[in-house]
C-alpha cells in the first residue's frame, strides 16, 4: 500500500510561496485603524520581491533562489527521488535563509557583531507579516513535500506535512522561548555565570531536608513534589470514583454529577482558595460553629499543606474525571464477560481484567494532576501561608522586591526536571503493554456491574465531596450579592453593577468597567480552543500511529511547555516575541498561540489514552479500502475520539478563561485578559466584584461547555445500555 | 484531494488567525501607552480625564508595580510602553538604576513635596513622587478586646508574648511593603538592633504573606489579630467598615513614595511628556480620594482626602532611598533576613 505523492498540492504550495513573495505585504503592518496599505508595493506595506527591487532591501532577493530551485525541481522530468531531493533543498534553503535574515537583521541594524563586519552597512527590519508567515509556511511545506517523494513515512505527503508543521511550530512557539529563558541560569550580563549557577541550584533553600529532623520547613523542592504526588494520587482515585460511578452503576443523578464534577475547573482561581479560607479560616463559619458549639479554638490549619492539596484536589480531580471517562466506556464488556464466564468473580474481575485495562488511563491522569499541581500558582499564592513551592518562588523571583532572574531561571529548570521524571516513571509503568478494546467488531458483551465494595467506596468518597463542593459554590455564589463576604452580609447587586452595568438609553452601551475585559477574553478563548484541540488531537494521532525518527523527543517536547511555570512562559515570550523576526508582543494573537501550546498537552494526552484502546486494524482497514490517511483520521478516527475531542476543547477554552500566571505579562491594553482583572480586584482588597465576576465567568464558560457537548455529541460504540434489558428478537 | 483541501484549511486557519489578532501598537500620532500600577479604579478615571483635557488617545494596561518592573525590563530591546505611572518607588528606582528609564524636568516641578524632588535627584531625573505613604500597622479591635491585650502602639508592642502567632507581615523578598520595613526598622534601631528585634517578632509571626496589602485584608477579616502593612491599605479597610483601628508607630516609621517614569525608547516620547507634566496638577491628583485612596499627593496644591493617614501625626523617619533602594544593599539585607530570622525556628 502506497499512497501517491500528489506534485499538485506541492504545485499550489509553491504557487502560494511566489505569490505571497510577489504581492502580500512582506513585514507587519498596522491594522488597528483598519486596512492601511498606502505606499504598496515598494512602502512600508510593500512586498518582498518590490521592496528588494527598490533597494531597501536587498537581501530578501536572495529567497528568489530556493523558489528557483523548487520550480525547477517540480517542472523538470526525472526519477522521482531526485526530483524530491531537489524540492526538499529548495525547501531547507528557503526556510534557512528567511530564518538567518529575520534573526540576524533586527530593528536596529545588525544583531551580531561578525555580521556587521562581514557585511557592512545598517540594515534595518520590523517583524514578519503575512507575506513573510506565508512564504515561511510555504517553504516548510514544500520541505515536507520533496522528503514525502523521497519516500518518508511512505511517501505519505499529509503524514510528512503534519509531522513538520507540528515540530516547526513547536520549535518556534516552545523550544525558542523556553532556551531563551532558561539560558538566564548560566548566562548573565557579564557573561558565563556557572559558579553562582552551582552555588544557587545546590541552595538549601531549595534541597534542605531539615523538616525531617526539626520544626523547619524543608526545601522547596521537596515541598513541591510531596504536594504533586499526593494531589496526583488524590486527583486520580476521585475522578476514577466519579468515572466508575457515571459509568457502571444504577446512580441516579449521573448528569448532573458530570455537570457538577466540571464546575470546579470553570471557576476563576483564587476563588477556591478564598471560598476555603472563608469557611475553615480562624474566622471561617465552620470554624466559628466549632468554636461556639464545642470550643475548639480556632486555628489556621488550612494555611499550608492542607489548604493547597484540598484546593487543588478540588480543581483537578474534574480534568482526570473526564480524562478517565473516555477510558472506563472504551474498555470492551465482552472481556469482562469472559471473565464472568469463566467463573471469575466480580472482584476478581475488576482486579485482573478492568483495572489492568486502566492502567494507561491512571496513568495519564496522574501525570497530568501531577504536572497541574506543580504548575499551579493562584492556590498556593493564596493558602500557602509558610509552606512554599517552587511556582510561586519563581513568580516572586520575577516580580518580587529581589528580582533574580538566573535564580528563577534555575528553580525553573528544577520543575522542569520533576515533570521529566514523572514523564519516564509514567512511561516506564504503562511499559510496552497493549490495551487495545475498541476493534472493529461490534462488541454486544455488557459492561460488568461494580463489585459491591468499590461502588460503595465510590459513592461514599464522592458523594462527600459533591457535597462540599455545593457548600463552596453556594458560598462563592453569595459572596458576589453580599456587601463584604465574611464580615457584612447585606444583599447588594452593586458588585454586578459595577461591572456589568448595560446603558440602554440609545441602545445598548456597556459601561460597566469588566466588559472590555469579558469580550477580549472571550474571543481569544473561543479562538484558541479548537486550535488547540486540533493541535494537540493530531500529535496524538502521529504519536500513536506513526512511526519516525525522534518521537521520543518530539513527545517530551509537546510537555514542556505545560511543565514550566506561567510566569516564565509570559516572560519567555516577551523576550523571544517582542523582536523581530516574529514580533507578537502587544497582539492577541500572542495569547492565542501562548494558550495553543500551554494547553496542548491536555489534548495529547487524552487523544493518547483514548487512541491506546482503539485497534489499529481499523485504519488498516480503512487504508486497505484506498482511503487516505487523511480520510482515515477524519471518517474513523476523528468519531471513536469524540471523549477526547470533548475534554481538550472544553479544557483548553476553560483554561483560556481562567489561566493568570502565564498571559500577566502578555496582556494589552486591548487585549486585557477577564483574570487579570480578577486578580486586580483581589489585591485591592475587593473580593465582591471579583466574586461577582467569577460567577458571571462560571455561567458563560457554563453555557459554551454544554455548546461544545451537544456538538461534538457522544461516540457510539457497539455497546448495549447497562439499564436496557436484552432484546428478544 | 482531501488532504489537499485539510492542508490549505490548516494553512487558511493560520492566515485567519493573524488576520484576526490585530496588532494594538500604538504608534500613531496623538497616541500614549501608559503602564499603571495603582488598581483600576484609580487608572481609569485617570486616563478618561487625561484623553479629554488633552484628546490623546490613552492605552492603559494596569499590573503591579513589581510586574510592570519586570515586563519593562523584558521588553528592553523594543519597549512597548511609554509612561510609567503609580506603584511603589522600589521598583521605579531599580529600573532607574538600570537606565530603563528617560530623564526628564517637568515645568511643573516646582510645586512639589520636597519628598518628591528628592527621589528625583536621587535618581538623577529618572523617576518623581506622586503620592507617599506611611508604613504602620493596624489591630481587629473585635480580637484585642476579646483577648484582653493592650492596644499596641508602638514597634516594641508587637513583641508582647500574648501576641503569639498573631501579628503578620508580608515576606520581604517578595514585598516592597515588608522591604519598607526591614529598611526602616535598621535605619530606626540600627542593623544589629532591628535584627534583634525581628528574631524576636519572628515568634509572634503566622505567617509571612506573597502581597503587601494581605496583612491588611487579613486583618479586616479576623484571620489575624494584627497586620503591618502601608496606612492607607488599612484605612481603605476602616472605610468599607472593618472593625479596625491602624497605628503610626511611636518610635517613627518609614514610609513609601508611589512614582511615575517615562519609559526609556518610548515610542511616544512628546505625549508622555504630557502625561507626566498632567499627573503632577493638583486637578490630576485630586482623583486619588475619589477611587477610594488615600495617600498624601505630592503637589503641595492637591487637597489631601480627610481619610488620610495626617502625616503631621506621624514621626517619619528620614528614609534613604538611595542607599536601600539599591539593588547591592537590598540583596545584602534580604539574604540577611532570610538566614537569620526566616529560618529560624519559632
Amino acid at each position: 500500500m502506497k499512497p501517491k505523492t500528489a506534485p499538485e498540492t506541492a504545485l499550489w504550495w509553491l504557487g502560494l510561496a511566489i505569490a505571497s513573495y510577489c504581492l502580500l505585504p512582506w513585514y507587519w503592518i498596522d491594522l488597528s485603524n483598519g486596512l492601511n496599505v498606502t505606499g504598496w508595493p515598494v512602502g512600508a506595506s510593500g512586498s518582498a520581491l518590490a521592496r528588494g527591487i527598490a533597494g531597501s532591501k536587498p537581501w530578501l532577493l536572495t529567497l528568489l533562489l530556493p523558489l528557483g530551485l523548487a520550480a525547477l525541481a517540480l517542472m523538470r522530468r526525472g526519477q522521482r527521488e531526485h526530483r524530491g531531493a531537489l524540492l526538499a533543498l529548495a525547501g531547507a534553503l528557503g526556510l534557512a535563509l528567511l530564518l538567518a535574515q529575520g534573526f540576524l537583521i533586527g530593528l536596529k541594524g545588525w544583531n551580531a557583531a561578525w555580521a556587521a563586519s562581514l557585511f557592512g552597512g545598517n540594515p534595518t527590519q520590523d517583524g514578519l507579516g503575512f507575506g513573510g508567515f506565508l512564504t515561511l509556511f510555504c517553504f516548510l511545506l514544500l520541505l515536507c513535500e520533496g522528503l514525502a517523494m523521497r519516500g518518508f513515512c511512505r511517501g505519505d505527503a499529509f503524514i510528512v506535512s503534519a509531522i513538520g508543521v507540528i515540530v516547526t511550530t513547536i520549535i518556534i512557539f516552545v523550544f525558542f522561548p523556553v532556551t531563551r529563558v532558561l539560558s538566564q541560569a548560566v548566562w548573565g550580563p557579564e557573561g558565563w555565570i556557572f559558579g553562582t549557577f552551582i552555588t544557587k541550584i545546590t541552595d538549601r533553600s531549595i534541597w534542605g531536608l531539615d523538616c525531617l529532623t526539626s520544626t523547619l520547613n524543608c526545601g522547596v523542592a521537596w515541598n513541591t513534589v510531596f504536594l504533586g504526588i499526593f494531589v496526583g494520587v488524590m486527583c486520580t482515585l476521585l475522578g476514577l470514583a466519579f468515572a466508575l460511578i457515571a459509568t457502571r452503576t444504577r446512580f441516579p443523578f449521573k448528569r448532573a454529577l458530570t455537570l457538577f464534577s466540571v464546575l470546579p475547573i470553570i471557576t476563576p482561581p483564587f476563588v477556591i482558595g478564598l471560598a476555603l479560607i472563608l469557611i475553615f479560616g480562624r474566622s471561617g463559619v465552620v470554624s466559628n460553629l466549632l468554636y461556639e458549639w464545642f470550643s475548639i479554638p480556632r486555628s489556621r490549619w488550612i494555611y499550608g499543606f492542607t489548604g493547597i492539596s484540598i484546593a487543588q484536589i478540588l480543581a483537578f480531580t474534574p480534568i482526570s474525571f473526564m480524562m478517565l471517562i473516555g477510558v472506563v466506556q472504551g474498555i470492551a464488556p465482552s472481556l469482562e464477560e469472559a471473565s464472568q464466564t469463566l467463573r471469575a468473580s466480580r472482584w476478581t474481575t475488576f482486579r485482573t481484567i478492568t483495572f489492568p485495562l486502566l492502567r494507561p488511563g491512571l496513568a495519564n491522569a496522574f501525570l497530568v494532576g501531577f504536572i497541574e499541581s506543580l504548575a499551579d500558582f493562584g492556590n498556593p499564592l493564596v493558602l500557602g501561608g509558610n509552606f512554599e513551592v517552587l511556582s510561586t518562588k519563581i513568580f516572586f523571583a520575577v516580580v518580587g522586591s529581589a528580582v533574580d532572574e538566573s535564580r528563577a531561571a534555575i528553580l525553573a529548570m528544577v520543575l522542569l526536571g520533576f515533570t521529566l521524571l514523572a514523564f519516564w516513571a509514567q512511561q516506564a509503568w504503562i511499559g510496552k503493554k497493549v490495551y487495545t478494546t475498541v476493534v472493529g467488531k461490534g462488541d454486544a458483551g455488557l459492561p460488568s456491574p461494580l463489585p459491591r465494595p468499590i461502588a460503595w467506596l465510590c459513592g461514599l468518597v464522592t458523594i462527600p465531596w459533591v457535597i462540599f463542593s455545593l457548600a463552596l459554590y453556594a458560598l462563592i455564589l453569595v459572596g458576589g450579592f453580599v456587601k463584604a463576604l465574611g464580615r457584612d452580609y447585606t444583599p447588594t447587586l452593586q458588585h454586578l453593577t459595577t461591572a456589568f452595568k448595560i446603558n440602554l438609553d440609545g441602545g445598548p452601551i456597556f459601561t460597566g468597567s469588566a466588559w472590555d475585559s469579558l469580550f477580549a477574553t472571550l474571543e481569544v478563548a473561543l479562538l484558541s480552543a479548537p486550535l488547540t484541540a486540533a493541535i494537540g488531537l493530531m500529535t496524538a494521532y502521529l504519536l500513536s500511529r506513526q512511526s519516525f525518527a525522534g518521537k521520543r523527543s518530539f513527545e517530551f517536547g509537546t510537555m514542556l511547555s505545560f511543565a514550566i511555570p506561567g510566569t516564565v512562559i509570559g516572560v519567555s515570550y516577551i523576550l523571544a516575541f517582542n523582536v523581530p523576526p516574529f514580533e507578537l508582543t502587544g497582539t492577541g494573537l500572542i495569547l492565542v498561540i501562548c494558550f495553543m501550546f500551554r494547553n496542548m498537552p491536555v489534548g495529547v494526552r487524552a487523544g493518547l489514552a483514548t487512541l491506546s484502546q482503539i485497534d489499529k486494524s481499523l485504519d488498516e482497514a480503512s487504508l486497505t479500502l484506498g482511503a487516505g490517511s487523511a480520510t482515515t483520521l477524519r471518517r474513523v478516527i476523528l468519531p471513536l475520539l469524540r471523549p477526547a475531542i470533548l475534554a481538550s476543547l472544553v479544557y483548553s477554552f476553560v483554561r483560556a478563561m481562567t489561566s493568570v500566571s502565564a498571559v500577566i505579562f502578555l496582556v494589552s491594553a486591548k487585549y486585557n485578559m477577564a483574570t487579570t482583572y480578577i486578580v486586580g480586584r483581589v489585591e485591592a482588597g475587593e473580593f465582591g466584584i471579583a466574586i461577582a465576576y467569577s460567577a458571571m465567568l462560571i455561567v458563560f464558560m457554563l453555557a459554551v461547555i454544554l455548546f461544545i457537548q451537544l456538538a461534538v455529541g457522544e461516540r457510539r460504540l457497539g455497546r448495549r445500555a447497562l439499564s436496557t434489558p436484552m432484546p428478544t428478537s | 484531494m482531501t488532504r489537499n483541501l485539510t492542508l490549505s484549511a490548516l494553512g487558511g486557519l493560520f492566515v485567519g488567525t493573524a488576520v484576526l489578532a490585530f496588532p494594538s501598537m500604538a504608534q500613531a500620532q496623538g497616541q500614549l501607552t501608559v503602564y499603571c500600577s495603582v488598581q483600576e479604579e484609580w487608572c481609569r478615571p485617570m486616563v478618561e480625564a487625561f484623553e479629554k483635557d488633552t484628546g490623546i488617545k490613552v492605552s492603559m494596561t494596569r499590573k503591579s508595580s513589581g510586574e510592570t518592573y519586570a515586563q519593562i525590563k523584558a521588553e528592553a530591546s523594543n519597549p512597548k510602553g511609554d509612561v510609567w505611572w503609580g506603584g511603589t518607588g522600589d521598583p521605579h528606582m531599580q529600573a532607574a538604576e538600570e537606565g530603563l528609564t528617560e530623564e526628564y524636568k517637568s515645568p511643573n516641578m516646582a510645586n512639589l513635596q520636597d519628598w518628591a524632588v528628592k527621589q528625583w535627584s536621587q535618581t538623577k531625573g529618572r523617576t518623581i513622587g506622586i503620592y507617599s505613604g506611611a508604613l504602620g500597622f493596624a489591630y481587629n479591635t473585635k480580637l484585642i478586646a476579646s483577648k484582653g491585650i493592650p492596644e499596641p502602639k508602638c514597634w516594641a508592642d508587637l513583641l508582647d508574648p500574648k501576641l503569639k502567632d498573631e501579628v503578620q507581615v508580608a515576606d520581604p523578598n517578595s514585598s516592597g511593603t515588608s522591604y519598607t520595613m526591614l529598611a526602616t526598622l535598621v535605619q530606626l534601631m540600627g542593623e544589629d538592633k532591628a535584627f534583634d528585634y525581628m528574631k524576636k517578632l519572628h515568634k509572634n509571626i503566622n505567617q509571612y504573606t506573597k502581597s503587601g496589602a494581605a496583612p491588611a485584608k487579613a486583618t479586616s477579616l479576623g484571620e489575624t489579630t494584627v497586620g503591618i502593612a502601608f496606612l492607607h491599605d488599612h484605612v481603605t479597610m476602616i472605610v468599607e467598615g472593618a472593625p479596625m483601628k491602624a497605628v503610626a508607630p511611636c518610635e517613627g516609621t518609614g514610609y513609601e513614595i508611589g512614582s511615575m517614569s517615562i519609559i526609556k525608547g518610548a515610542k511616544n516620547l512628546e505625549n508622555a511628556k504630557k502625561w507626566y507634566d498632567w499627573a503632577l496638577t493638583p486637578k490630576a491628583q485630586a482623583m486619588a480620594a475619589a477611587a477610594r485612596s488615600y495617600q498624601v499627593p505630592s503637589n503641595k496644591d492637591t487637597p489631601i482626602p480627610p481619610q488620610s493617614p495626617k502625616m503631621a501625626d506621624i514621626k517619619l523617619i528620614d528614609f534613604d532611598f538611595a542607599k536601600y533602594g539599591s539593588s547591592a544593599e537590598r540583596k545584602r539585607l534580604l539574604a540577611k533576613w532570610d538566614a537569620e530570622v526566616k529560618n529560624q525556628p519559632k
